[in-house]
């Protein structure tokens, strides 16, 4: 059974800071599967990107440092390959579209101009193919008037024509996985949801996986069919998105569910009821706690929470990284 | 009783450049002929996707931005002909908490300069008074006293907000226009600044003008909520009556639009076409018409429907 499109594991990256270092990830893992979408969730600063992000070899290896870790793709282990070698991989076999569009783009060339260097980045096609083949993508990714909106520059487009165009870039050589970085959380959410629809509609269509990195729990629940949940810097909840949905094992997940504002109180009478909160913030990653990194502010602690770090245990198809998992 | 705030036919329209030959006098309309109420206490929640006119809406009501026409009344006084040092003094009255925790306070300034601007500049405290009512603030917001002393950088983006309230409650506003106070967070971060807003409102008896496109925190805070498109407001009502039953196909479309965080709920959504057309060229009639489901041609395309009467007012031809 070689259904997995991608296989991370142990995953520890490290950023130079104050003189010393500090793991931004520490050892994290996960499958990803053919025609799959994982969801990676966590608060802002968790790592979700800096995991993505080395998937790809995007990290500034100035201050960032694989310190260890294996990301198989195929034969190919991404994290050993050369710039030269990566290159070569990214948008041929795996590919990246990230928040916000414009960054991305370059504004100086036409969408199709650079939809077409993409594709001859990896197929050897005259410019007019690729132009052609651009405009395909445009159609493909439902642009209207495509063979106009081919000259156009990033600029004159609205901010969900460019995340289109982002989409088309990366498909241009039909990726077998695609890493998708927030994708929709500057748009809004009628675009929204028409992103989403479109990302599910290609991914049926080429059978790729896609690792969609969000903080929004509700995009999580309408797309993926499995979660990594992840918090300061470790994965503490991998499972089906339905398990876990309905019953998360992690402190940490069932406390982020709760905190959700929820839908239908304005109907039962209980809008503006005291939502339950996570108390206190999260550590800062040059004063990680000694045990369990949840422990500070852990509703369910105990003594050893704070002397030994819980390692990640299976639990059926979930995995759980907690002393005293819910039941 | 008279509400707190009342608007009455409001309208921003802003100049276009539209390069070398910009003397035609186009303008934008961002907001555009709104009519809204706010009561002592109250939260008016105004939801819409970006460029529909909410912030600048807020902005107005406050006299950040000059209305174009229209009158806002505040406790009785017509905000729109005071001068401006009877509008200093009234803003006392009115503040704002903004979306942006990072750009929206000074980085120069310490948390006490910040959080006692206002108590300074209306003459409300000075010397230990203010040291003492500025400590009482931020305690009351949820931060240490000793925050006092240290500037913006050294807080998180949740702390910031709740300094940015603190300097907002700081001169006892009746009421706060918050534009989007927590969408820069996260979701459990979110939650604490809810609760503090919550908390506050029936501490104080403070109303909100409430600015935000995200519905599950519209529906936990709103008792009514006005939604708007192209700068005009499409549908009005009690919160409860709205998520109930969603008159206007725009808000049903935002709704349907809306993530839930439940996979059993994943579902069928009423699609709209296209994407929100620009404010420099309404289109004809009903400015919803090119993405409406429900648009008939020869009469939404050509006349535009008024707002309805309360409770649950709405602006189509073809409601619910
Ligand atoms: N270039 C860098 N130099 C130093 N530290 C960094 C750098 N990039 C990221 N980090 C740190 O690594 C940690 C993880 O950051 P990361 O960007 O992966 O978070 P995230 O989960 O993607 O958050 P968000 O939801 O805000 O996008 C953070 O503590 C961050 O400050
Ligand atoms: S290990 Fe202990 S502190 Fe950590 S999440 Fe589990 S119960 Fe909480
Ligand atoms: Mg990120």
């Amino acid at each position: 059974m070689t259904d997995v499109a991608l296989s991370l594991s142990g995953l520890t990256v490290s950023f130079a800071s104050g003189g010393g270092r500090v793991r931004a990830v520490e050892d994290v893992g996960f499958e990803l599967v053919r025609g799959e979408t994982l969801g990676l969730v966590g608060e802002s600063g968790c790592g979700k990107s800096v995991t993505s992000l080395s998937l790809l070899g995007l990290l500034d290896p100035d201050v960032a440092r694989v310190e260890s870790g294996a990301a198989r793709l195929g034969e190919v282990d991404l994290l050993r390959l050369s710039e030269r070698e990566l290159s070569r991989v990214r948008g041929a076999k795996v590919a990246m579209i990230f928040q916000e569009p414009m960054t991305s783009l370059n504004p100086v060339y036409s969408v199709g101009a650079q939809i077409g260097e993409a594709i001859r980045l990896h197929r050897d096609v005259s410019r007019k193919e690729a132009r052609a083949r651009a405009i395909s993508l445009l159609s493909r990714v439902k642009i209207p008037a495509p063979e106009a909106r081919v000259d156009a520059y990033p600029h004159e487009l609205s901010g969900g024509m460019r995340q289109r165009v982002m989409i088309a870039m990366a498909l241009a050589c039909e990726p077998e996985v695609l890493i998708a970085d927030e994708p929709t959380t500057a748009l809004d959410v009628t675009i929204q949801a028409e992103i989403l629809a479109l990302l599910s509609e290609l991914q049926r269509s080429m059978g790729m996986a896609i690792l969609l990195v969000t903080h929004d729990l509700g995009v999580v629940a309408e797309v993926a069919s499995r979660v990594v949940v992840m918090y300061a810097g470790r994965v503490v909840e991998r499972a089906p998105v339905e398990a876990l949905f309905a019953r998360p094992l992690h402190p940490y997940a069932a406390g982020l569910f709760r905190s959700i504002p929820p839908i239908g109180a304005s109907q039962r009478g209980e809008a503006r009821r005291r939502l339950p909160t996570i108390e206190g913030v999260v550590p800062s990653l040059r004063e990680l706690p000694r045990g369990c990194r949840f422990e500070p502010r852990c509703p369910e602690r105990r003594p050893r929470c704070a002397e030994e770090e819980p390692p990640l245990t299976s639990q059926g198809e979930r995995d759980v990284r907690c002393h005293f998992p819910l039941a | 009783m008279t509400p707190l705030l009342v608007a009455t036919g409001l309208s921003v329209h802003f100049p276009v450049s539209t390069g070398l030959l910009s003397r035609g006098g186009r303008v934008v309309r961002a907001v555009d002929d709104v009519s809204l109420s706010v009561d002592a206490g109250e939260t008016l929640a105004i939801v819409g996707e970006s460029g529909c006119g909410k912030s600048t809406l807020g902005r107005a009501v406050l006299r950040l931005v000059e209305p174009t026409s229209g009158l806002v009344r505040f406790d009785g006084v017509d905000v729109t002909r005071l001068d401006q040092a009877a509008l200093r003094k009234l803003r006392r009255r009115m503040q704002m908490v903004f979306q942006d925790p990072y750009s929206s306070l000074d980085p120069r300034m310490t948390v006490r300069e910040i959080v006692g601007e206002g108590l300074v500049i209306h003459r409300l405290a000075r010397g230990p008074a203010l040291d003492a009512r500025v400590g009482d603030l931020l305690a009351r917001v949820g931060l240490p006293r000793d925050a006092m002393s240290r500037r913006p950088h050294a807080f998180s983006g949740g702390q910031r907000q709740r300094i940015g309230i603190a300097r907002a409650l700081a001169v006892s506003p009746d009421l706060i226009v918050c534009d989007e106070p927590t969408s820069a967070l996260d979701v459990s971060v979110q939650a604490q600044v809810l609760n503090l807003l919550v908390e506050l409102q029936a501490e104080l008896g403070l109303a909100y003008l409430f600015i935000s496109h995200d519905l599950k925190v519209v529906e936990h805070l709103a008792h009514r909520v006005a939604v708007m498109y192209l700068g005009r407001v499409v549908e009005r009502a009690p919160a409860a009556s709205i998520f109930a039953r969603r008159r206007h196909p725009y808000t049903e479309a935002l709704l349907s639009a809306a993530p839930v965080p439940d996979p059993g709920a994943r579902r069928a959504r009423l699609a709209i076409a296209g994407e929100p057309p620009s404010p420099l060229s309404p289109p004809s009639g009903c400015a919803f018409h090119p993405r409406c489901p429900r648009a008939v041609p020869g009469r939404c395309d050509v006349e535009a429907p008024a707002l309805t009467d309360e409770p649950h007012a709405v602006a189509c031809f073809f409601p619910d």
